[in-house]
């Protein structure tokens, strides 16, 4: 009935076997998790029971919560779907149909919910003694950014979320893991992983703290290892606390790293490995590049015999790996890889010398400080406005979240009058326009998606096949 | 207007619009912690580029990414010289 793998390991032993004891924990600055001794890891089931085979979905508040959650959970339901902090709530339902959720673990109750068994998180470590004998391979469904602004959801295990990281401190001490990013997307969820199986701690950020804040308090922890992406790092040097860390490991990822940034962060810490890596959520991580050099060498594509495979394929890195997630559950109609198993990333790629170095992305996706955009989202908000005519919305470089939005915008014939006039009455007809868009696309979408700036202009160009001229990004 | 009534503005003009209440803006005000996040600095650095035609953290980082306000705005002193 049940796909088992009588040989498989889930997290929960694989975490016992890593070596539990006083001296590792989970923090995010309110609540500290100790990491206890075997036995009692063992001894506290009994809700678990309920969650078997289940297909269940973690909305919860707490990076904290949702972590303890997916240590009960794994080898024990069906399938387990993570929630990141700012899924919008109407797409709740799709979610819960999509992945065939019947039971929600959840600090709050909505409305969507309802018909489905709702449990709250502190009943799963509730003290029972019904011994965690669970070994089926449990799906991690993990959220990514579809066209449309839907959410798409990929099918991950915890073999394919596991591994590619540095195994832990050359000194044999435990290693104390810390990350900018949210456990409940891809690379946190990396990180937790392996802080819990690689025989460490993890320090979690905290949506309630300054970026100072956090890094003064991983520091106090004496983090060891700690990511984040290009635009993270960028933040944590402009805090004036970043002195505060003094970590052995450094990786950057999620977005390209510049060389401005590396150069920084080997000043800044000198005596720490510093890697930039090329993951995300459909491919895991494929590589890691430790030079102190932006891009990546050359006799990484078609090299054969390493366990992650790279081509590039009209300009655009396509990756095969045996972390690839296994396929999309929802959102998405498309195959997830091509017939010989890689993974089109949609990364333009250019070879200069012996190195790639990254250029952009096909079909005009804006990365944000590491959260994708796809521009056609903002265009269909934009043009909501009763005076669009018609709008474009690209990608313009940031030197602090590697990109934001800009929109230039066309407005009908007949509003143009209005903002004629002398030139003081012009301008202030274009701004009030510009003020009216930007207060439609702040109510309709989060803010990584709002336009930094609007431009009005007179005509848009056309391509040839009728579609809106989207240079590479 | 001066550089420095231009950054001025431009932050109190994006941070009104993100709906975050800024202290008095002091020269020793760390820019991050203060109620900017990355994306609002992101926003505010973009529109200075489009009035003042500078952007010091693309035409080249001597040394250390600013960390108060006084910092920022020598930052773009520099880059305009």
């Amino acid at each position: 009935m049940t796909m088992q793998q009588n040989s498989r390991k889930s997290l929960r032993c694989l975490l016992a076997a890593s070596g539990t004891g006083p001296n590792r924990f989970l923090f995010d600055g309110t609540t500290r998790v100790d990491l206890q001794a075997p036995p009692e890891i063992a001894a506290r089931r009994g809700t678990l029971d309920h969650m078997r085979d289940r297909s269940v979905l973690l909305a919860l508040d707490s990076q904290l919560d949702c972590a303890v959650a997916l240590i009960e959970l794994d080898g024990i339901a069906r399938r387990v779907v993570i929630c990141p902090p700012d899924l919008p709530p109407n797409h709740i339902s799709s979610v819960l149909d999509g992945c065939e959720v019947d039971t929600v673990i959840c600090d709050r109750m909505l409305p969507e919910y309802s018909g489905r068994n709702i449990l709250h998180p502190s009943k799963l470590t509730e003290s029972q003694t019904i011994r965690h004998d669970g070994c089926r391979l449990t799906e991690w469904t993990l959220f990514t950014s579809g066209t449309t602004g839907q959410p798409k959801t990929v099918v991950h295990s915890l073999e394919s979320l596991s591994g590619h990281l540095p195994a832990g401190s050359p000194s044999g001490t435990v290693p104390v893991w810390s990350t900018f990013y949210d456990i409940r997307r891809y690379g946190g969820l990396q990180m937790l992983l392996r802080a819990l199986v690689g025989g460490g701690s993890l320090v979690l950020s905290n949506p309630h703290e300054s970026p100072g804040a956090f890094l003064s308090r991983a520091g106090a922890c004496g983090v060891t290892h700690i990511l984040g992406t290009p635009s993270h790092w960028r933040r944590a040097l402009m805090t004036g606390e970043a002195g505060k860390i003094s970590p052995v490991y450094i990786r950057l990822s999620g977005e390209v790293a510049d060389q401005t940034i590396l150069d920084r962060l080997r000043e800044m810490y000198p005596h720490a490995t510093i890697a930039h890596a090329f993951a995300s959520t459909e491919a895991g991580v494929a590589f890691e590049v430790q030079d102190g050099q932006s891009g990546f060498p050359a006799n990484l594509v078609d090299s054969v015999g390493s366990e992650t495979e790279l081509r590039v394929i009209d300009s655009s890195l396509r990756i095969r790996s045996p972390r690839l997630a296994k396929r999309y559950l929802s959102g998405s109609t498309s195959g997830l890889m091509d017939e010989h198993g890689f993974i089109d990333t949609g990364d333009i790629v250019e070879l200069r010398g012996d190195r790639y170095y990254f250029v952009g992305r096909k079909e005009g996706v804006i990365n944000i400080g590491g959260q994708k955009v796809h521009p056609e989202e903002v265009e269909a908000v934009i043009n909501r406005h009763p005076g669009v005519e018609l709008s474009f919305v690209k990608s313009r470089r940031s030197p602090i979240t590697g990109a934001i939005i800009a929109a230039e915008v066309v407005m009908k014939s007949q509003v143009v009058p209005a903002c004629r006039g002398s030139l003081p009455t012009q301008a202030a007809g274009l701004t009030n326009l510009i003020e009216e868009i930007l207060v439609m696309c702040r109510a309709a979408l989060p803010a990584h998606k709002v336009p930094a700036t609007i431009r009005i202009v007179p005509a848009l160009d056309i391509a040839p096949s009728g579609k809106l001229a989207r240079p590479r990004a | 207007m001066t550089i420095r009534s231009t950054i001025q503005d431009t932050i109190l003009q994006v941070a009104s619009e993100l709906n975050k209440s800024m202290p008095p803006l002091d020269d020793d005000l760390p820019l991050l912690d203060s109620g900017l996040d990355s994306l609002g600095l992101a926003v505010v650095v973009a529109r200075l580029e489009d009035v003042l035609g500078v952007d010091p953290f693309r035409d080249g980082v001597d040394g250390a990414f600013p960390v108060t306000l006084g910092d920022f705005i020598r930052f773009y002193d520099n880059a305009a010289k």
